[in-house]
């Protein structure tokens, strides 16, 4: 690699890759994961500061993080809260890959959790374990497919914004989750309001030799199936052309009605799903007024993961950690839970912040002359491939 | 029944409506001065809690309920400054960065909140009333409305004065222009950024005031997560009314009645669980939308970052 032989007028960007592919395809692999953890690194710095500013301290609540998410036996904690935040993951990926910003996500989860904790009981008592599991995951993704008509419908004929839609039914469901709990559902021998606790021995088995439940298995899955369906078959094709381009989409042959209906009762579906199974997994009865807002904190780490369900996997996993990690750790640090959203937030930041600067580099429209610019890019790309 | 009508009824009723109409009214007509100039702020929850929160501060420690309006218009200043610089300078995703400082903003108000004044559970007390002479005299409206404390007077001013600039000024026609085509703004001289900039910030100080009346007024308190979705509906307001403030303001009624008229009903011995009267709103917001879905309209360029020369 010569520098100075090159013509000097050059642009980088239009530089052929002088490298086989294979070379090329691993510095996008670095290049891809550079973008995806220099945001989440960039937030917890800017985190650990503002914890100092509000007079925490950010080492005892990253150690708390590493002592109460991943060491001893708790990491198989955070692995069981994977479960539900793959499902919804790729709930959310398939929605985002349509360009459908389903936001509803609050509502659609709590929706399948209360099929789950109010209709599970009485399955139970009158069927084997099996097919009253069977029964509610369908009633579950059903509820949140059939939940998801209403935004979706509007969309598909008016073409009214979906986020605002799906915001204000995932508000409503919430309501409604919260009134069949203290209403129907509610278990008459407590005062509180909750379901009837469901038996250990009904609840999905775990995984042999540790203490998580089936679900995570069932998680993996569905996101290797995910993956590919949504890269290696037709649909996942015409997903990304109506995704791309409803417009386009309609000339090849895409009915772009169905599409939003189908991918917004998918996404629903799949995220109602996740709240059926962290219920029989983990929780085996609901509270009135309970909403983890899984939805939130997984929206940024979906985006980092470039709407690829494999790849979401590890960074759900970090995130997993750190909600498992961080409940106690904060409280701890003299905060509270809530500072996760505040991580979560920034994680988004400087991820269109990173976004924006990789961009500007790749497309060579810097406000550097080009020249300048070169010996600035270089070295860094150098060090960047022989280091890394 | 006869308790329907019954005088104490109501003047609660009427004065509920007006305690929870402001906070929405402020915040949607500081979204409509951001979308008239092209920028969605989907972030305005996060605004609008930064707002109530620095409100409810401000006037705690000075106990002054003026200075605490201020102090929400400020803090609503500082929360949309990363909308104005991340959006409007260097033209990134508007959804992500509306999202993240939701996000931030629910996470930092509610922390910050029961590290600082959980314990105390601290009460900013009544707002002292002016009672409009003459008028405070008439039974009922005049117990409700015109007893009402003077900052409510000076907001409904500010939202008349923003209709008419909007609607009558050099100003107005600028920021609508950067809104609905931002290169005839350009080929006119005016400056699209410094447009939307002013925009931006000026919005960012209504819905600050609107999370301010929030939680200095109506609810003399602050908790978090304290604006429950009102963020969302004022968008929703926003889009519904096209711009003009007068439609902005008889929406923002019709919530102020949907949410008043469940608890002065309990008031009264009916009993209606309270999460049906949380959904309410909501369930009035998603059936508006489905009557009048076709005839929401945003600008052309609503959320689109301005390239000069592209196209």
């Amino acid at each position: 690699m010569s520098i100075d032989t090159e013509p000097e007028l050059k642009p980088a960007a239009q530089r052929p890759e002088p490298m086989g592919t294979e070379q090329s395809r691993g510095r996008a692999i670095v290049d891809g994961l550079v973008r995806s953890i220099l945001p989440v690194l960039l937030a917890l710095i800017v985190a650990g500061f503002i914890m100092l500013a509000m007079g925490s301290s950010p080492l005892a609540f990253f150690q708390g993080v590493w002592t109460y998410g991943l060491s001893g036996g708790n990491w198989q904690r955070s692995l069981v809260l994977m479960a539900p935040l793959v499902i919804i993951a790729v709930g959310l990926i398939v929605a985002f890959r349509g360009q459908l910003w389903n936001l509803g996500y609050n509502g659609q989860y709590l929706l399948g959790a209360v099929v789950a904790s109010g209709v599970g009981p009485y399955l139970f008592a009158v069927m084997p374990a099996w097919l009253a599991t069977l029964i509610i995951f369908v009633g579950a993704i059903l509820v949140g497919a059939v939940w998801s008509l209403i935004p979706a419908i509007l969309k598909a004929r008016y073409g009214t914004n979906e986020i605002i839609t799906s915001l204000v039914m995932s508000f409503i469901g919430v309501g409604i989750a919260n009134l069949l709990i203290k209403g129907p559902f509610k278990d008459p021998s407590t005062p509180q309001p909750q379901t009837a606790v469901i038996p250990d021995d009904q609840l999905l088995p775990y995984i042999p030799g540790t203490q998580i439940h089936v679900g995570f298995i069932i998680a993996i899955v569905l996101a290797i199936v995910a993956q590919f369906v949504l890269t290696r078959t037709s649909f996942g094709l015409r997903m990304d052309v109506f995704g791309a381009s409803p417009k386009a989409a309609r000339h090849v042959g895409i009915n772009s009605t169905w599409m939003v209906i189908l991918l917004f009762a998918i996404s629903s579906g799949l995220i109602a799903f996740a709240g059926s199974i962290d219920v029989l997994g983990q929780y085996s009865y609901q509270r009135a007024n309970w909403d983890p807002h899984y939805g939130d904190a997984i929206m940024p780490f979906v985006f980092l993961a470039r709407l690829s369900p494999l790849a979401a996997i590890p960074l759900v996993a970090f995130y997993a950690i750190l909600a498992t990690g961080g409940t106690l750790a904060a409280q701890q640090a003299g905060l509270n839970v809530d500072f996760l959203l505040v991580i979560v937030g920034l994680i988004l930041l400087f991820m269109t912040i990173t976004e924006y600067v990789g961009e500007r580099r790749r497309l060579g429209q810097s406000y550097l002359p080009a020249g300048l610019r070169r010996t600035l890019v270089r070295p860094f790309q150098r060090d960047g491939r022989g280091s890394l | 029944m006869s308790d329907m009508l019954s005088v104490t009824f109501v003047t609660v009723l009427v004065a509920s409506v007006i305690a929870q109409t402001m906070p929405l009214l402020l915040a949607s007509v500081g979204e409509t001065i951001g979308e008239q100039a092209g920028v969605l702020n989907l972030g305005i929850e996060g605004v609008m809690l930064i707002g109530a929160y620095s409100g409810f501060v401000v006037t705690l420690t000075t106990g002054s309920f003026w200075l605490g309006m201020l102090g929400g218009a400020l803090g609503g200043i500082v929360g949309n400054l990363a909308m104005l610089v991340l959006n409007v300078w260097l033209g990134l995703n508007q959804i992500v960065i509306g999202l993240a400082v939701t996000l931030i903003g629910e996470g930092i108000t509610s922390v910050l909140y029961l590290q600082n004044y959980a314990k105390a559970n601290a009460s900013l007390g009544q707002t002292p009333s002016l009672p409009i002479p003459g008028l405070a005299d008439i039974p009922v409206i005049g117990q409700a409305v015109f007893q009402q404390s003077g900052i409510f007077w000076v907001m409904l001013l500010f939202v008349l004065a923003v209709g008419f600039l909007l609607a009558k000024t050099n100003w107005g026609l600028a920021t609508r222009a950067a809104g609905q085509k931002p290169s005839s703004l350009d080929a006119a001289g005016g400056s699209v950024l410094r447009t939307r900039s002013i925009a931006v910030l000026l919005s960012g100080a209504f819905v600050g005031l609107g999370g301010a009346y929030l939680s200095v007024l109506t609810t003399a308190t602050f908790t978090g997560f304290l604006t429950n979705g009102l963020g969302f509906i004022a968008i929703v307001i926003t889009m519904l009314s096209r711009g003009r403030i007068a439609l902005v303001m008889i929406t923002s009624l019709i919530y102020g009645v949907a949410v008043a008229i469940g608890p002065a009903l309990q008031v009264i011995g009916f009993a209606i669980p309270a999460d049906v009267i949380k959904m309410l709103p909501f369930i009035v917001v998603i059936l508006t939308l489905i009557v009048f879905a076709r005839s929401s309209v945003v600008p052309p360029a609503l959320g689109a970052p301005y390239v000069r020369g592209a196209r």
